[in-house]
């Protein structure tokens, strides 16, 4: 009696396909990553000691402002984005979209997410909380929840972010935010001598 | 023009006009207008064809003719091509039916979403509903390269811009804007389960004035979702549709459990459908019973169907749900100036008698 469910295009498709004995670790086509997710997640757990640090550093990065500014911030791109690189590609699996939003997203990089969503988790979730698309990542939304649950101010994961800007890409978003926040504290200080 | 009383929510000039603006209302759609006046709306889905023959998606939205208050267009879903929701919503609008307007996020850049949403207000589409999509490996073209320029949260605040503030996201202005009423979809069925709640309050800060769910076969779950949502005050902001849709058998059931990304169906239906005799019936019955279940949870404006390739059961469910309170839904009806063409070519292909201009003219004079 039961029907049998007719084979869908996809299942077709993928039967058709030439076997091989090369199997790609990762199905994603954004970037094929091979790392365990194991320092990723590691990140995720001590979401609130990086938020701390994160945070001090912040102000540390602002209060060289004047070098930055001596130096020329064009000068110091290269070395700061090469230092910002590998620092946040080890803890974070950083994509260097240039508009960093790990302080909103519970220390989970959300541009590891195959569709790049900066707003929350897609209906596709996994039942093991693992990602739709790769079935072996845990969901980066599901980590930046439980990582913004650690944090202070965990709760900014609930604002609506923007959309990326792609003319941003493989730029530092670490001397963007002090220029940005040393033009602030600069305007602030003009309006109340 | 129409030559006969007009029905609910239709303009008199012409079923395919948009109708008189109201106040409080973005849209000047039959949707916006059921919701608004409290009413269970229903609404289904669109077996979408694969084929670029207008009769086609006539032929499948006339199954829903009188059942549906809106129907909707899917935007290649499950990543398979099929034609885009724009086309069909074009054809739609022409014969007066109200579609929803399905955007993925996965095809499309910002450049593209911004100029259909533009186009498609054009054609009369007064709904829209804002989804990320499914990945590409979902479908049956994995090589594709997937999009995602925009994610659902931040294309909701697209429109909602270019819609209240006239203009694109850029900040160029727009003449005209989209009067459409902003859809979003919710899945409360897949972690993280604590923050799908405020997922739903992102989306309707973002712009949502209703929602559609993913398939609901887990009511209690669904119930739990429900009240969570009710005590943080997002039902007065926010139309919640519940998705239902009849399953074939336990093996479809298995298989859109393990195949189907987002799909939750607990071991409970799965038991009732195998121990069932026929088990499609007994799928029907499984869903008119949710149907009775749900719209009793306070905070649900309506069912949204979504019977794959079962499309025929549509109107049976919703008439043995009685979800529609003896309302009837716009439905199709002949015009006039319809009924004058149909009598005037019964005349010619049924009578054997050549009409000369002398006997017609005196014919008229009578």
């Amino acid at each position: 009696m039961a029907e049998r469910p007719q084979p869908t295009q996809a299942s077709l498709v993928r039967k058709a396909q030439a076997k091989s004995d090369y199997k790609p670790a990762d199905v994603s086509p954004q970037r094929r990553v091979q790392s365990r997710y194991t320092v990723r997640l590691w990140s995720v757990r001590h979401a609130r000691g990086l938020e701390w640090l994160y945070k001090h550093f912040a102000s540390v990065f602002l209060t060289l402002h004047p070098v930055w500014k001596t130096l020329g911030y064009g000068r110091v791109e290269r070395p700061v984005k090469f230092v910002e690189r590998n620092v946040k590609g080890l803890l974070f699996d950083c994509r260097m979209c240039g508009q960093c939003v790990l302080s909103s997203t519970g220390m989970s990089c959300p541009m590891n997410c195959p569709k790049q969503l900066r707003n929350g988790p897609c209906g596709g979730v996994r039942a093991n909380g693992n990602c739709e698309v790769e079935p072996d990542m845990p969901c980066v939304w599901v980590k930046a929840w439980e990582g913004s649950r650690a944090m202070r101010e965990g709760d900014m994961i609930l604002s609506v972010q923007k959309p990326v800007d792609q003319s941003l890409r493989e730029t530092s978003s670490w001397l963007r935010v002090t220029a940005q926040a040393a033009a602030e504290r600069d305007r602030a200080k003009v309006e109340q001598p | 023009m129409t030559g006969r009383p007009p029905q609910a929510d239709e303009n008199p000039a012409g079923i395919d006009l948009p109708l008189e603006p109201l106040p409080g209302h973005s849209s000047l759609g039959r949707l916006e207008r059921v919701l608004r006046r409290g009413e269970f709306a229903v609404t289904a889905e669109l077996n979408p064809p694969d084929s670029a023959n207008p009769a086609d998606v006539y032929e499948r939205a006339a199954i829903f003719d009188g059942w549906v208050d809106g129907i909707n267009a899917v935007d290649a879903s499950g990543a398979n091509c099929h034609m885009s929701s724009v086309g069909i919503c074009a054809l739609l609008t022409r014969m007066g039916y109200a579609p929803i307007m399905q955007i993925a996020c996965r095809d499309r850049n910002r450049i593209a979403i911004q100029g259909d949403v533009l186009g498609a207000s054009a054609m009369g589409v007064g709904n829209i509903l804002c989804l990320t999509g499914d990945g590409v490996q979902a479908g049956d073209q994995p090589g594709a390269k997937p999009v995602f320029d925009l994610d659902c949260m931040s294309l909701l605040e697209t429109i909602r811009t270019m819609r209240d503030e006239s203009k694109f996201l850029s900040g160029r202005k727009l003449t005209t804007p989209p009067a459409v009423f902003l859809g979003a979809a919710i899945n409360p069925f897949a972690p993280p389960i604590d923050f799908r709640p405020h997922r739903l309050a992102k989306k309707i800060a973002a712009g949502a004035q209703f929602v559609q769910s993913q398939y609901c076969y887990d009511v209690p779950m669904f119930r739990e979702y429900m009240k969570r949502v009710r005590d943080m005050g997002l039902t007065e902001h926010c139309f919640v549709m519940c998705g239902v849709g009849p399953l074939a058998s336990a093996r479809t059931a298995r298989w859109m459990r393990s195949n189907v990304p987002g799909v939750h169906i607990p071991d409970t239906v799965i038991e009732r459908l195998e121990g069932a005799e026929n088990q499609k019936l007994e799928g029907k019955r499984l869903c008119i019973d949710i149907i009775n279940e749900v719209k009793e949870i306070e905070g649900v404006s309506g069912v949204h169907m979504m019977a794959y390739r079962q499309e025929e059961l549509v109107a049976e469910i919703v008439h043995d749900a009685g979800v529609l309170k003896g309302r009837r839904p716009w439905r199709k009806e002949p015009r006039a100036d319809d009924m004058q063409v149909a009598e005037r070519l019964e005349q010619i292909l049924g009578e054997e008698t050549t009409e000369r201009q002398q006997e017609m003219a005196k014919d008229a004079a009578n």
